[in-house]
């Protein structure tokens, strides 16, 4: 038996007020709780408009999306003030969760219909263009990142088109095999970039991809403590939802 | 008289109509579409031949109920009305009622319209029905997966408001700064309602409000008080924007549990003591919004207490089925977290032993994003857990319900999943013993199902109210 571990990690929430569509702070409740069973405590700091985040001691940060409208509200306090030093904490291997507006913030740039370009802050090696068409729908992905046949499902409602390059060995989080992914085309969906993810999966994407969860507070342990040890929970109801999505949308 | 052309759309209707009695499942919408291919000025056509002109009701919650306790209140008015009460609120739907109450030979006699209508459709509506008014009610997230995001909605909304004739009203609720905001701009006359009494909310932000940012300027929203969601006391120091000073407005309320409540009203025509039979702080709102209409349209105080007074929930809103040997159960539609929040407030309130369904279906009707779920603030049916004997899911999103409940703090073990609507209703309801209560709480498409499955199962609630 593991000794009782009173380990403690530290989530950065960014803009919990603004990006909150679509149920993401699921994410965080989730995490929260996973925490919790292992004896983890999980401390959330919230930053948002004005207010300073730490990145320097924080082990993992969450960001979600918003409507377009609250995009354009803190887009310039993050890129004038948190921005920079997020990219920087991710670089340096600080683990994050991005969701549909939040990923598309830490790409290279959003170029909307009239062709005018918002610059991100270029953590991802990725850029999105506005669509004519949204898309919308279950989404059913393999993931070899969080295993062998390991598949990833959501739900997804974007506009943006999402593509993906190359530079410090970028890659989509997982193949679409149901749904549209990051544009439609490539059945990439989402990216990884060091432990940095971006993702367009509502769901949320963390409570049915208990993986995925695993595997964000794993990096975090391991940055924090050098070593990752997560014991192992039942999941009964994260695997039971997850395979509802899979069997009902996946591709047979 | 009607020209030839929709004449045809308009027996084409009624045919339709009554096929369906005779061997559907009353489908509401069809009829209407009927009509419309052949004739696509019909619902014009007859809307403009009602005495009194219409009302509109749109918003994200609220609807069906705001418009049936305003018909109950043109009823007690001793006038006739035209209405689309099974609830289909999209254009054909409407259409479809205007076709059953006309004439075979395409007369309208009502003397009012109550139309209620979906946000997305009420820019339509609105050009072909040229209505006396429109209600707002609120504005909370709702299968966005249809239209894109909220703000998309009010702004259509805000577009239809603008289309309306001069000499009609807009009936807006005045604690929803996202309703508020479409007075703001709007040229012609506002009729504001809302809640001045702070007996019920918190001085603090709850789970799951939509903004706190000002709508016509971006900066943050200060608040002196919140009901639930966004709704509540606001002001922006940035722009200047406030809660407008509602003309009806509430200043007293009494809730009294599952009996309902007692409030009393201001109105510019005398302060009144009204007692509302259905439960739940938000209908108190919904009552707000029929008592506003009722005013613009000179309906008597008389009629506007009975009205309410005898205006039972239906269809699934907190609906009581009736069991034998002291045995309770409740029927409540979910499907948004705001509206969840309030049901689930409702139950908590409530004490005694209880017992838990929650059925989620993931149909179009019901929005096929079942994410709202996370935002809806299940955490907060923590106090009751020593007073819950069994917690239920069924439904096509069952096992996602679970999960979330799990993730509440019920352990997962203590969680029953039945796929089956009927199966799962039957074991709750055999579990349930004298002294306890049961509460269903089904998504739209989920709801339907319940209703069925209650009355194969001998409990029969009605099914549409007439």
């Amino acid at each position: 038996m593991s000794k009782t571990s009173n380990r403690t990690l530290t989530l950065i929430h960014l803009y919990p007020d603004l990006l909150n569509l679509y149920g993401d702070r699921g994410n965080i409740i989730t995490l929260r709780r996973r925490c919790e069973w292992r004896g983890i405590t999980l401390q959330v700091h919230s930053a948002s408009l004005g207010e300073k985040a730490a990145f320097d001691d924080a082990d993992l940060v969450f960001m979600g999306g918003g409507s377009d409208r609250e995009q354009t509200l803190l887009f310039q306090d993050f890129q004038q003030h948190k921005g920079p030093a997020l990219v920087e904490a991710a670089e340096g291997g600080l683990p994050l969760l991005s969701v549909c507006g939040g990923y598309q913030l830490l790409g290279l740039y959003y170029r909307t219909h009239t062709g005018e370009e918002m610059p991100g802050l270029g953590l991802f090696d990725a850029w999105t263009e506005a669509g004519s068409t949204r898309l919308i729908g279950n989404v059913v992905a393999q993931a070899p990142l969080l295993g062998e046949q390991a598949t990833l499902v959501g739900f997804e409602n974007h506009s943006g088109r999402t593509f993906l390059g190359s530079r410090g060995g970028i890659q989509p989080l997982a193949q679409v095999t149901a749904g549209f992914g990051n544009n439609g085309d490539d059945q990439g969906e989402g990216a990884v970039y060091k432990n940095a993810v971006g993702t367009y999966l509502h769901g949320p994407v963390l409570p049915k991809n208990p993986a995925l969860a695993d595997w964000l507070l794993s990096k975090a342990l391991e940055r924090r403590y050098g070593g990752g040890s997560l014991s192992t929970l039942q999941d009964t109801w994260e695997n039971r939802a997850h395979l509802s999505v899979a069997q009902r949308f996946g591709k047979k | 008289m009607l020209s030839p052309r929709l004449l045809a759309g308009l027996w084409m209707g009624k045919t339709a109509i009554w096929l369906n009695r005779r061997f559907g499942h009353g489908g509401t919408s069809f009829p209407g579409g009927i009509g419309r291919r052949v004739a696509p000025q019909i619902l014009t056509a007859l809307a403009r031949q009602l005495k009194r002109g219409a009302m509109v009701v749109t918003g994200t919650n609220g609807k069906t109920t705001t418009s049936k306790m305003l018909a109950a209140i043109v009823e007690k008015s001793s006038l006739t009305l035209t209405h689309n009460r099974a609830g289909a609120n999209l254009v054909g739907g409407i259409t479809t009622a205007f076709i059953d109450s006309a004439t075979i030979g395409g007369s309208i006699t009502s003397d009012l319209g109550i139309i209620e209508v979906d946000e997305a459709t009420i820019p339509q509506l609105v050009r072909e029905v040229q209505p006396k008014g429109v209600v707002v009610t609120n504005f909370f997230r709702d299968q966005l997966d249809r239209f894109g995001e909220l703000d998309k909605t009010v702004s259509l909304v805000g577009e239809a408001l603008r289309l309306l004739p001069v000499q009609s009203i807009a009936v807006l609720n005045a604690d929803d700064p996202l309703v508020a905001s479409l007075g703001k701009d709007f040229p012609g006359r506002v009729l504001y309602f809302g809640i001045d009494d702070r007996s019920y909310g918190a001085r603090e932000m709850l789970q799951s409000a939509e903004t706190r940012f000002c709508r016509l300027c971006g900066h943050p929203l200060t608040y002196d008080w919140f009901f639930f969601g966004q709704l509540g006391h606001y002001r922006c120091s940035h722009c200047g924007f406030e809660r407008p000073e509602p003309k009806i407005k509430v200043t007293g309320i009494q809730l009294k549990g599952e009996e309902g409540s007692a409030f009393t009203v201001e109105t510019p025509r005398g302060t009144w003591q009204l007692e509302l039979s259905t439960p739940g702080f938000y209908n108190i709102y919904n009552a707000l919004a029929a008592i506003a209409s009722a005013i613009r349209l000179d309906l008597p105080e008389k009629a506007i207490r009975a009205g309410l007074q005898g205006y039972r929930t239906n269809f699934g809103r907190m609906e009581r089925i009736e069991l034998e040997d002291g045995r309770r159960a409740f029927l409540a539609l979910i499907k948004n977290p705001t509206g969840c929040d309030e049901v689930i407030r409702t139950l908590v309130q409530n004490r005694g032993p209880k017992r838990l369904l929650v059925i989620i279906n993931d149909n179009a009707a019901d929005g096929r994003d079942i994410s709202w779920l996370w935002d809806a603030d299940f955490e907060s049916l923590e106090p009751v857990y020593p007073e819950l004997r069994s917690v239920f899911t069924s439904g096509l999103r069952g096992e996602d319900m679970a999960l979330r409940l799990n993730y509440t703090g019920i352990p997962a073990e203590s969680i029953r999943y039945e796929a089956n609507v009927e199966s799962a209703i039957r074991s709750a309801l055999e579990m349930t013993e004298p002294g306890e209560t049961l509460y269903i709480l089904p998504t739209y498409t989920a709801l339907l199902e319940s209703k069925a499955a209650l009355t194969r199962l001998g409990h029969s609630p009605h099914y549409w109210e007439e």
